[in-house]
């Protein structure tokens, strides 16, 4: 596994280190000294209920806010002033909540329109063969594609560009039972390559099998952090938080 | 030969005349629109930026003796120039307020240039001549138009559409869409907006520059000449609507056409038929012909 | 209050101005672009809609008043009745055709519709064309003398006065604190049942009407009417004035338009000044300076002399009223 072969150094360095970030959006202050790691190669869950910050955590990641203090670091690089096409480039795929598909794109366009940011990314053969639908759709607009397939397109356009760590945002909301199975398989997959990955999710039985580790944001704020091992122990004052 | 008993020349003439100001109305809003789309800025001083084609045309031929050729490709890219140092130095810096505010900066904008080329070269228009070789009329069999009048026409279709595909068929122009559609998205996915703003605003100048040049031997050069245009041009958007890149293009050529007709049938209404379109227009579509939003 | 009433004691002040030595007629010409640029901001500065089509309603004010009074020896409070009543009647047909849109679509269609206007102007027979409406007579009102600078002067005051309370009228509750509401949060006002649409079309009727005034008078003032009245560009002096002086207060209109005339009249009297090699016609470059002021208005102080001052005076805790919001 890639994660497994990596060199002790690059994977004492985290792939994310989030520190007391605080985020606006006009006046309103929506994050309130966020702080979180995340390992080269884990996967990690935001959960939170709807409105507590998680979303505007990815954002504020990608400079994306109205305002933003604190410090992020991106394998080890200080991201504060840099710009999104900047932060971008560090190698980092941002999938937007609701997917963020151009309507006046199409689907092949929509794929192709992040450059790409390394040269081992995946080629086009290897992402049409991931998502054989993107391939078979190539020339619909963008808004002629269902739910699911605009959510793959989502995430297909990040993996292209070689980027090796993924900021998903609600990729299984809305969406049929089958296509969330697909999701949560295609995840699965990317783990096994060795993608980090910082999942927002409502769903702790979508992300509980996928994530080495959970973080439950409240009103802008860490809540609770918990293992994987731990999860069993800790399902409760995580649904407690959630509001289930 | 008679066409609703009117001499097929004169209503012929009087088409070509009303094809070329369409043809200038096309590319204007064209740059127009393309600049709206993107920066979210109505350019009050792209009419500014078509005279100080027209002038740079002039000045070109009268100080350096630079023929009318090399300046149809110089003079668009000294005025691209200029928006490019205008956005970068000074339009940049009303990103995220409203837009109004870039509305009043362009118009102040519009009037310094206006004000200051009025000032050094008066009132009364420069001269350009027409280029030899487009001096004499072109025999279309039934009837004979200057060669001027058809290479303008050409021109600017030909930019015209070349633009279209270049915004519809091209990577460039994917990402001149997804930004009109998500400007901060396509930033967040690896793309220099910034950069593209830039750019978007210096190509949309350099259109009206383009246009200034093509105008020059036609209009004479006045320092009014922008100003009186960019009316006219607001009145095609509104009713176009800002929201298809051939919506844009037709409604110009389809204006100018009308105008011409006006001027045949009833010349009182010539210089006013635009804008009554546009009236009628927002009684019946309030959106435009191809506006997506109200 | 302070915001309120300040702008009274400086409409007191003015009455004294002639008694200290001002040229009358320089006074008279600075209150009615003043009251220009009191109708232009209870529309734009309340309604948060920019309207670049001001000029059609007071150019049309001019030359209807100075026109009436000329041809037909109208008494001159009646031909200034009959400019509001024009400019009344223009005001409703361009809002309830450029009220159908929004935002920057709303400028441009005024403007469009203002053009329309010049052109017409510029046509028709009874506006002289180019060399305009000359040597309108004052005449008199309620016996007054108008042809005395210094009686006009003061006749203009009290009209200026009238219409400023008038104006504070509107603003005042119930039909001002709506506007607001609907410039602060359109969709909401809708959704509490208000009609917009009719709401906006009454305001910028209203402000029409008090823009002819102003045209009337600056054309019994001057003694002109002419197509620069009329022009965009007069539009684009008014929203200077409201810009510089505050765009939705109530004094940064009547500092505005008083700055802009000094600023053109100081231009026009600097004439040609000789530096070393070269030399400068100040005479003619009021454009490029009204241009300039205005980009530096946009990019430095959008909230205008009087809203920055409030602004000022908001942190130290003095000001008793904070200047509205200032959408252009």
């Amino acid at each position: 596994m890639i994660a497994q072969t990596m060199s002790q150094e690059a994977a004492a360095t985290p792939a994310l280190r989030v520190r007391d970030l605080h985020a606006w959006y006009g006046h309103s202050h929506i994050l309130h000294g966020i702080s979180f790691d995340v390992a080269a190669g884990e996967v990690v869950a935001l959960l939170g209920r709807n409105g507590s910050g998680r979303s505007t955590t990815l954002r504020a990641i990608m400079n994306l806010v109205g305002r933003r203090e604190g410090s992020i670091l991106v394998a080890g690089r200080e991201t504060a002033r840099l710009q999104p096409h900047h932060i971008s480039r560090l190698g980092i795929g941002y999938c937007p909540e609701e997917r963020g598909i151009f309507a006046s794109l199409s689907c092949e366009e929509n794929l192709l329109l992040p450059p790409r940011i390394r040269d081992e990314a995946m080629r086009d053969d290897e992402i049409y063969a991931l998502f054989p639908n993107l391939l078979r759709r190539r020339d619909a607009p963008g808004t002629k594609l269902s739910g699911g397939e605009q959510q793959m397109l989502a995430i297909a356009r990040i993996l292209r560009t070689g980027a090796r760590t993924l900021l998903l945002d609600e990729i299984s909301e809305g969406l049929a039972p089958v296509i969330v199975d697909a999701l949560f398989d295609l995840i699965l997959k990317l783990r096994e390559l060795g993608f980090t990955i910082l999942l927002v999710e409502q769903n702790l039985h979508f992300t509980a099998p996928l994530a080495d580790r959970f973080i439950v944001i409240e009103r802008g704020k860490v809540a609770l952090e918990v293992e994987a091992r731990d999860l069993e122990a800790s399902t409760a004052a995580i649904e407690r938080l959630l509001g289930v | 030969m008679t066409i609703l008993g009117l001499p097929i020349q004169v209503l012929f003439g009087q088409l070509t005349i009303g094809l070329i100001n369409g043809s200038f109305y096309a590319l204007l809003s064209l740059g127009l629109a393309i600049i709206f789309g993107l920066l979210n800025v109505i350019n009050f001083a792209h009419g500014a930026f078509f005279m100080l084609g027209a002038l740079a045309a002039w000045l070109a031929l009268t100080v350096g003796g630079v023929n009318y050729w090399w300046a149809l490709v110089l003079a668009p890219l000294v005025t691209g120039l200029f928006g490019i140092v205008v956005e970068r130095l000074l339009l940049r810096r009303l990103q995220g307020l409203d837009h109004l505010y870039s509305l009043l900066f362009t118009f102040g904008l519009a009037l310094a240039i206006e004000g200051t080329v009025r000032d050094i070269y008066g009132t009364s228009g420069l001269a350009y001549p027409v280029p030899a070789a487009l001096r004499g009329p072109v025999d279309l069999g039934f009837m004979r138009l200057p060669a001027y009048r058809i290479w303008v026409v050409v021109v600017a279709l030909v930019v015209c559409f070349g633009t279209w595909a270049l915004i519809e068929k091209t990577r460039i122009g994917s990402y001149l869409r997804a930004g009109t559609e998500n400007a901060r998205l396509v930033q967040a996915l690896g793309i220099n907006v910034p950069l593209l703003v830039t750019l978007t605003y210096g190509f949309g100048v350099a259109l009206a520059g383009l246009a200034g040049v093509l105008a020059a031997p036609i209009y004479q050069v006045q320092p009014q000449m922008g100003s009186s245009m960019l009316i006219i041009i607001f009145a095609v958007v509104v009713i176009g609507g800002l929201g298809s890149t051939m919506g844009t293009i037709l409604t110009g050529l389809a204006l100018g056409v009308i105008e011409g007709l006006a001027k045949v049938f009833y010349p009182q209404a010539s210089s006013t038929v635009v804008f009554m379109i546009m009236v009628i227009v927002l009684l019946l579509r309030p959106a435009g012909l191809f506006g997506k939003e109200a | 209050m302070m915001n309120r009433l300040a702008p009274l004691a400086l409409l007191a002040l003015a009455g004294f101005l002639p008694v200290a030595g001002v040229y009358p007629l320089f006074l008279t010409k600075c209150l009615t672009f003043a009251l220009f640029a009191m109708a232009f901001n209870l529309f734009t500065g309340y309604v948060g809609l920019l309207s670049i089509g001001h000029a059609s309603f007071f150019g049309m004010g001019a030359y209807i008043a100075g026109y009436a009074a000329k041809a037909w020896g109208v008494p001159t409070p009646f031909a200034l009745l009959a400019g509001i009543a024009v400019a009344i009647a223009l005001g409703a047909a361009f809002g309830a055709i450029a009220i159908r849109r929004r935002g920057i679509y709303f400028a441009m269609i005024t403007l469009a519709l203002a053009q329309m206007v010049y052109f017409f102007c510029s046509q028709a027979p009874f506006t002289g064309a180019e060399d305009g409406l000359q040597n309108i007579p004052r005449g008199t009102a309620f016996g007054l003398p108008l042809g005395n600078d210094l009686v006009f002067y003061y006749f203009v005051l009290a009209l200026t006065v009238l219409a400023y309370l008038f104006i504070q009228a509107v603003i005042a509750k119930p039909f001002g604190e709506t506007l607001q509401a609907i410039r602060d949060n359109e969709p909401r006002a809708i959704s509490l049942g208000y009609d917009v649409r009719s709401y906006k079309l009454v305001a910028f009727t209203i402000s029409a009407a008090i823009a002819g005034l102003a045209g009337g008078l600056k054309a019994f003032a001057l003694g002109v009417a002419t197509l620069p009245d009329v022009h965009w560009t007069q539009s684009g002096n008014v929203i200077l004035m409201c810009l510089l002086g505050g765009m939705g207060t109530a004094l940064g209109p009547i500092i505005g338009a008083i700055v802009v005339v000094l600023l053109e009249n100081q231009l026009a009297s600097l004439g040609v000044i000789h530096l070393g090699f070269f030399s400068i016609d100040f005479s003619t470059k009021a454009p490029i300076v009204i241009g300039i002021v205005f980009m530096l208005c946009v990019l430095l102080f959008r909230r205008g002399l009087v809203g920055e001052l409030i602004a000022l005076l908001g942190k130290r805790g003095l000001a008793t009223e904070t200047a509205s919001r200032h959408t252009p």
